[in-house]
Order: C-alpha cells, then structure tokens, then sequence
C-alpha cells in the first residue's frame, strides 16, 4: 500500500524485489528511495551473474548490500530504506537477513520492519522454532496478521505472501485481512 | 556568474557570452550552458575591451527604494525597468540577438523571504483507464499562497501523440519536466523508430528527478498513454468483459518527484484529490462508455473544485485512444456551479 497525505493510492504494491533465483528483497521506508535502491541492487545482482556465470549467495548479496547502503550513508545522498533479504542457499540452507536504514546487518530466524513489528515479534517470539512445518509457519503468518487487524490503526487489506525453498520462489496465496 | 557580479568583479562580459568562451561567437549550446559555472568560469573574468560597465545583472538587483514595498509590486517594478535597459543595450550593440522577456507577472515568492505556511500543491488532476482508452481530467486554477495566480493554466500537457502528462506541484518545474520529457522521448523514437512505452517514459522521468531529491523541486505528474501500435485493432469496438483491462495497451503510472513511481488504473493528484477520489471510486469501472468516462471525471474535478479552494475554474479533459489524445473544449465550470444551484433552487420549488 502507498499512502499520500493519509490516501491510499494503490492497494497491491509490489515490495519484494527478486535478486536472482532464490533471493528476495524486500525494501521499504522513503518513498523514491526504495525502488532506486532496490532496482541498483537487483541489477548488480544479475550483472554478477552474468559476468562470473554463476549466482551469488544470499549471504553474499546481503553483504553486497549493506556495504552500498553504508557507503551511500555518509554521503549527501543517504538511503532511507529498511530491507529484509531472504535467501536459500545450497550449502547452508534458508537464510533470513535484517538490515535497517543505518546499514546494520543480522542474520535472524525471524523479523519486521515497521510499526507492524511492535505487535508482531513478540508473536513470532513465542511461537517460532526451527523446525516448524510449511503449514506451521503459514499459520504463524496468519496469526501476525489477525493482530495486526486487531490492534493497528492503518488498514492493511492485503499481503503479498512467497515461499522460497530449494526449488526457488513461490507466490502464495494472498493473505487479506478482515472478516472474510 | 550572478554570484561574482554581486562579489564585485569588475567588468564582466556581457550576458550573451556567458554561454560561451569569448572566442567563440554567441551560439546557444543546448546542454553546455546549464553546467555553465564549471570550465567557462575562467572566461567570465576577462576584461572585454571597449564595453561599458553596464552589467547585465544589474538588470535584476533590486533598487533599494522599492525593498519596502509590498512583495506584489516589488517583482513588477524592476522587471519592467530591466525590460527598458535591455532595448539600450539592443540600440547599442545590435548584433547581439533580442531577447523578449515575458510580460512581468506578480511574484510574491522571493527566496529570503519565508513562507508563511507550506503551499500545497492546489490543485485536481485525476487519469484514470477503461474499456475505450484513458481519460485525463484536471482543473485550470493556478494558486500562489492564497492569490489566484493564473485561472487558465493547463495542467493536461499532452507529450507525444499517444501520452499526455497530468501536472501537479510547482507549475515552473512541471511545465520544464515536461518538455525535457518530451525532448527525451522524440530523441529516443527518432533513434530507435519506435515510441517508447509509457512504463519506460515514467521510468526516465523518475530517473531524471532522482538527482533533485531534497531540494524545493516539486513535480507530482500521471502519464497517461496508449503504448502499442495504431494498427492494432480499435478496442473500443471490440465487446470487452466487465473486467478485463489486461489486452488494453493503456498504462497511467504517477510519477513522484520524491522517486516515487506507481502503476495502476486510477489515480488522482493534488490538494483537491480525495474529493475527486470519493466520486471515481464509485463510478468508475472497466465497461463504461466514452460518455460516461467524461461525464464522471468532469463530475470529479467539479466537485472538487468545489470544496477545494486551490482547485477551480475551468476543467480541461484529454481522451487517449490507439489513435492519439483528443481534447475537449475546456469548460468553465462556473457555469455548472450555477446550473446546480438553479436545480437545487426548483427543487426546492417543487418540494414545497
């Protein structure tokens, strides 16, 4: 959702920005600031691929990343985005990383940008482990997402859900919020 | 080169040469002399021999009586005398090229002093898509910190013959925008004859504004367009399901000069906005005809510009098809104003 002075212009905004095949990006915060960033990334992502043949790592891009925003930090022109970038790599397995608008970088089991991330970490706090089940994690998802419907005061109609696993990236179903 | 005439440089060339080194004749280049501080610096400082000490920048500094005057006249009092100094100057050296200044216009904005409180950008453009093309809708009211600056500008600029750009924000810079847009895209069809899609020409307007962002610059505009050829068939006659926009070549994408680059079918921008919104939210869907489109996004900016005091007076409406925009006749909507009012009125009759 992009909201304008407290407007809702466009209810299915793509956030998530697909680096390669198995890496996605997830940019938010300062309007103009999230595509650029994200798309000079993607791009430099690809371009990799395309001079040394194969895929960087997630961990490698997440890298890759937070050295562009810090070095973008001390500039005249800093990056206000908060991103998520989450990865499956061959040898390590399903990666998570959390980064923020000061280039800090963590790996984490789970994470949220945002105000939705005050109402939503103690959930996935008390309910996540290392082994859930896909249909376990979805339904981990849908209880973040019934309270933030109860509790926060922006209406968010729906979320864009994908899955990444060895075989790469797929859309789910998208998750609205309200009585159905 | 303002900033070393108020520092006091003796002598400076005269204005046509600070495009150029003086060894070359005056020649308008069209993208050297935007970056014209850089490698000319050296050639402003140079004594030219023979010329008066009249600087052309004396044209523009205030003459100290008229600083206490209200900020209305004070723009007008010393265009108009700069205008009467460059006919000297014309007299005097003729074969410098005349250069005709726009009639002086009321310019309360200077930049020492503050604003009184932020100008929104008043205005109400909307675009949105349906089955028989994009309609492109705004009002023609342009505002100046409460005055009324101008109430016959345009803000639906058509680009090309199949786009057409809504403008919102500082007028200067929208109407600039849109023009180097407009350069930008006849460049790119005459060097690859083809006309680039509405998604590229967005994309290359968001990435032109990206390098201004923080500074005052202020452009919120809606590309409207068809994108495709004209012998595709015309969807208009074509019997289209209720929803069904996906083998439309339409694209309306806002482009922000925050960076901001969205995509979609309806849009609306401005100060008169929500207004507009409320009305083409409910009537607006895929299936309606040419008619309807126009009746309700006039209906749109009327009623914004009814509640809105930065929207108002005449309504200009732009409709493009696989065959290039067409334009409506701008309509005062001051006449609907009353028209409604003489309903309401017999209404009211009739009532009692």
């Amino acid at each position: 959702m992009e909201y304008l002075i407290g407007i809702q212009m466009k209810h299915d905004y793509d956030k998530m920005f697909k680096l390669s095949e198995k890496i996605l990006l997830l940019c938010v915060g300062e309007a103009g600031d999230t595509v650029q960033f994200a798309e000079y990334i993607q791009k430099n992502v690809q371009l990799y691929k395309m001079r040394n043949g194969y895929e960087l790592s997630p961990a490698a891009a997440a890298n890759f990343t937070r050295k562009n925003l810090a070095d973008y930090l001390r500039s005249r022109t800093p990056y206000h985005v908060n991103l998520l970038l989450a990865g499956y790599d061959e040898a390590d397995g399903p990666g998570l990383y959390y980064m923020d608008y000061l280039s800090a970088l963590a790996k984490a089991p789970f994470a949220a940008h945002g105000y939705g991330a005050f109402l939503t970490l103690s959930i996935l706090d008390r309910y996540y482990r290392p082994d859930l089940t896909r249909e376990e994690a979805v339904d981990l998802l849908k209880k973040c997402l019934e309270e933030l419907n109860k509790r926060f005061i922006l209406n968010l109609p729906s979320f864009t859900v994908r899955l990444i696993d060895k075989d790469g990236i797929h859309d789910m179903e998208k998750l609205p919020i309200g009585p159905k | 080169m303002a900033l070393q005439d108020v520092c006091g440089l003796h002598n400076p060339p005269l204005f046509p040469q600070w495009t150029a080194p003086l060894s070359r004749s005056f020649m308008p280049e069209d993208s050297t002399h935007l970056s014209g501080g850089g490698i000319h610096g050296e050639a402003f400082s140079t004594r030219l021999p023979g010329r008066g000490g009249l600087s052309p920048l004396e044209f523009y500094m205030p003459i100290a009586e008229y600083l206490t005057e209200s900020p209305i006249n004070f723009g007008q009092t010393s265009l108009s005398s700069a205008l009467t100094k460059l006919l000297e100057i014309d007299h005097l050296y003729p074969s410098l090229p005349s250069i005709s200044l726009p009639p002086p216009t009321p310019c309360p904005i200077s930049p020492s002093v503050p604003l009184p409180f932020t100008l929104s950008h008043g205005t109400t453009t909307l675009g949105f898509a349906f089955q028989g093309g994009v309609i492109a809708a705004a009002d023609t009211r342009s505002s100046c910190s409460g005055l009324v600056a101008c109430p016959a500008s345009p803000k639906v600029l058509p680009i090309h013959s199949h786009l057409v750009g809504t403008t919102s924000g500082t007028s200067a810079d929208c109407a600039l925008w849109k023009r180097i847009l407009s350069r930008e895209l006849r460049l790119y069809q005459l060097r690859h004859r083809r006309r680039l899609s509405t998604g590229g020409a967005a994309k290359l307007l968001s990435h032109m504004l990206h390098p201004f962002k923080g500074t005052e610059l202020c452009v919120a505009a809606t590309l409207c367009g068809w994108d495709g050829d004209e012998e595709k068939h015309d969807v208009a006659s074509t019997p289209q399901h209720a929803n069904a926009p996906t083998n439309q070549m339409t694209a309306i994408i806002y482009v922000c000069s925050d960076g901001l680059r969205l995509q979609g079918e309806l849009f609306s921008v401005g100060s008169g906005s929500p207004y507009a919104y409320s009305i083409l939210d409910s009537s607006v869907y895929w299936g309606m005809s040419v008619q309807e489109a126009t009746a309700v996004a006039r209906e749109a900016v009327y009623r914004a510009t009814y509640r809105d005091a930065y929207s108002g007076n005449n309504v200009d409406l732009y409709h493009v098809t696989a065959k290039g925009w067409r334009r409506r006749e701008r309509e005062n909507l001051k006449e609907e104003y009353y028209r409604e009012k003489e309903r309401e009125r017999k209404r009211r009759v009739i009532a009692y």
